[in-house]
């Protein structure tokens, strides 16, 4: 309770400033809109449904390219750590691939597959891909040995083997690597809209800045951050805190 | 090369001046522990449940050398009988039970299960390893589901045993728990609930018992005894506690430290229920472990040695 108030006192403080500097006229309000500005086009935009619009166009693209994401990072995750070869040629190919922003990747899938939504998933599911690859990797070397050796003794092999027993089981050391792979596919796919002009919240950011309304661009990324907090921070966090506590990971 | 099973039980060994607690020179299984449990049929078969047939194993350590961990193992144990395995730790002994559940392959030697060889794991043989195993993200009932399930045992009939072993192991009200939820004992016994509901042949347990509590210790060997009787389960047993071994066993095989070979059987000839407070018990386990010492004092140079090198 007291951790809420004191967050309450800092969030109210934090207006406070903005709306006494915007009041003040310390920078023209077209470039520093006060709160209230804000707070309407948040309101405009939910009004006239171009928010409501955006927020289902940019978590469809979010949905699609993550869950492509996931599918792939794992079947190549377990191939890399199941393979030593492949380990010691792709998996270190992999990781360098991974110091490269996905947004260096536009160019390449608009050629590819020119301005449509191919090409904005391609950005994402490269966003991702690595990071979902790496921590499958990690996980199944993380995890304990014990678990597949119980599982064979209990007459699983194979894909029931993996399916029942190695995933589940190195489930709580991937949960990390896929909310890194989540948050990586966020900024990609936001980077990816605000090139190209196709829906999504990227876009009206965008159309923010060129109808010069500083109002909208502001909203937009208050919108922006509210949803990358609650999937991250509200989804993933609870994920990772339940099964900790079911894998007896932390004193529960 | 093998043993026939005549002379399997006979081995060249003195003879230790004791009544409880003798080498194994009798094929017979001892009249005391009949009476005690009446339905258990006392029946010998030719072929054993599972011999050890020159098992031998090594492995390349880091430093590129060969290490010898098993040296030409020959063992037999019969249908329903309760061997204990011990030695001192690091005699390769949680080695052997892995072998015997086919889950790593041996260097030379075979493990013939009713006479057949063993080529990989097998649900004849469950194996309760030291450390359960136990799945965290299934429940109780899961876990005990788990081995029915890869065996394609209908949805029913898996309902039906999970509640019957469950009961068995007094842990019907934990059904829906998750493991992390159960105490240490609970964890025990969930592991041999979900050991027996595969219905193995052969059950396998190394050490299981190491980490408990003296009394909760003593509450699952009694189970464990209750069990066994009422199964007729064949019990690999590997403990490093020689009166554990004694409390529990109808044959005990010593191994030596390093490369592991069996030095000496013996047949533990008391009535049971035994208990570990047990005065028999405790002067039966004296003499094994007099036989023990040695190999015990040999570990331990081997532990001083290391780290003089180091």
């Amino acid at each position: 309770m007291k951790k809420l108030a004191r967050q309450i006192i800092f969030y109210t403080a934090l207006l406070s400033i903005w709306a006494i500097l915007a009041k003040l006229r310390v920078w023209p309000p077209y470039l520093f809109p006060p709160p209230w500005g804000v707070g309407h086009a948040l309101w405009d935009g939910f009004a006239d449904h171009s928010f409501w619009i955006g927020i289902a166009v940019t978590m469809k693209r979010m949905l699609i390219g993550y869950t492509l994401s996931i599918v792939l990072g794992m079947i190549l995750g377990l191939a890399v750590s199941s393979n030593k070869f492949l380990e010691e040629t792709l998996g270190g190919l992999l990781v360098s691939l991974q110091s490269l922003p996905s947004i260096c990747w536009i160019p390449l899938a608009v050629l590819w597959f020119g301005l449509t939504e191919k090409a904005i998933l391609f950005v994402v599911l490269m966003g991702s891909l690595l990071s979902v690859t790496i921590a499958m990797e990690d996980g199944r070397k993380q995890m304990p040995k014990i678990y597949g050796m119980a599982g064979r003794n209990l007459g699983a092999s194979g894909f029931r083997l993996f399916w029942y027993v190695l995933l589940p089981a190195s489930l709580p050391f991937i949960v990390n690597g896929m909310k890194q792979g989540w948050a990586f596919a966020w900024r990609s796919l936001i980077q990816a809209e605000m090139i190209f002009l196709s829906l999504g919240l990227g876009q009206l950011l965008m159309m923010g800045r060129d109808l010069s309304d500083m109002s909208q661009v502001m909203a937009v990324m208050i919108l922006i951050i509210i949803l990358g907090f609650m999937v991250d921070g509200l989804i993933f966090r609870t994920m990772e805190r339940r099964l900790q506590e079911k894998y007896g990971l932390t004193p529960a | 090369m093998s043993t026939s099973p005549q002379n399997a039980y006979q081995p060249a060994v003195p003879a230790v001046p004791h009544t409880g607690v003798r080498p194994n020179v009798l094929n017979g299984r001892p009249a005391s522990s009949v009476t005690i449990f009446p339905n258990r049929p006392v029946t010998e078969i030719a072929i054993p449940k599972v011999a050890l047939d020159g098992i031998s194993l090594s492995y390349k350590t880091t430093s590129g050398e060969r290490l010898l961990a098993l040296d030409n193992i020959s063992l037999e144990v019969r249908a329903g009988e309760f061997l204990c395995i011990v030695g001192p730790s690091g005699c390769g002994k949680s080695t052997l039970l892995h072998l015997i559940a086919g889950l790593n392959p041996q260097t030379s030697g075979r493990v013939l299960v009713d006479g057949k060889p063993v080529s990989g794991p097998g649900t004849d043989r469950i194996l309760i390893f030291q450390e359960l195993g136990l799945f965290p993200w299934l429940t109780v009932g899961g876990n005990v589901e788990f081995g029915m399930k890869m065996k394609n045992v209908s949805k029913a009939e898996r309902e039906e045993k999970v509640q019957y072993y469950l009961r068995l192991v007094h842990l019907s009200k934990f059904r829906d728990s998750y493991i992390h939820q159960l105490s240490g004992g609970m964890r025990q016994r969930v592991a041999l609930a979900r050991a027996l509901a595969t219905e193995p042949d052969v059950l396998l347990m190394d050490e299981p018992f190491a980490a408990l509590d003296a009394q909760t210790r003593d509450l699952l060997h009694d189970e464990l005894e209750r069990l066994w009787a009422e199964t007729g389960r064949t019990i690999i047993f590997v403990t490093h506690n020689v009166r554990e071994a004694v409390r529990l066993g109808d044959r005990v095989a010593l191994l030596t430290f390093r490369p592991g070979r069996v030095k000496q059987e013996f047949s533990v000839n008391l009535a049971r229920p035994r208990h570990m407070e047990h005065t028999e018990v405790a002067r039966s386990a004296r003499d094994i472990l007099d036989c023990l010492r040695e190999e015990i004092n040999k570990s331990l140079e081997a532990e001083y040695a290391d780290e003089k090198i180091s």
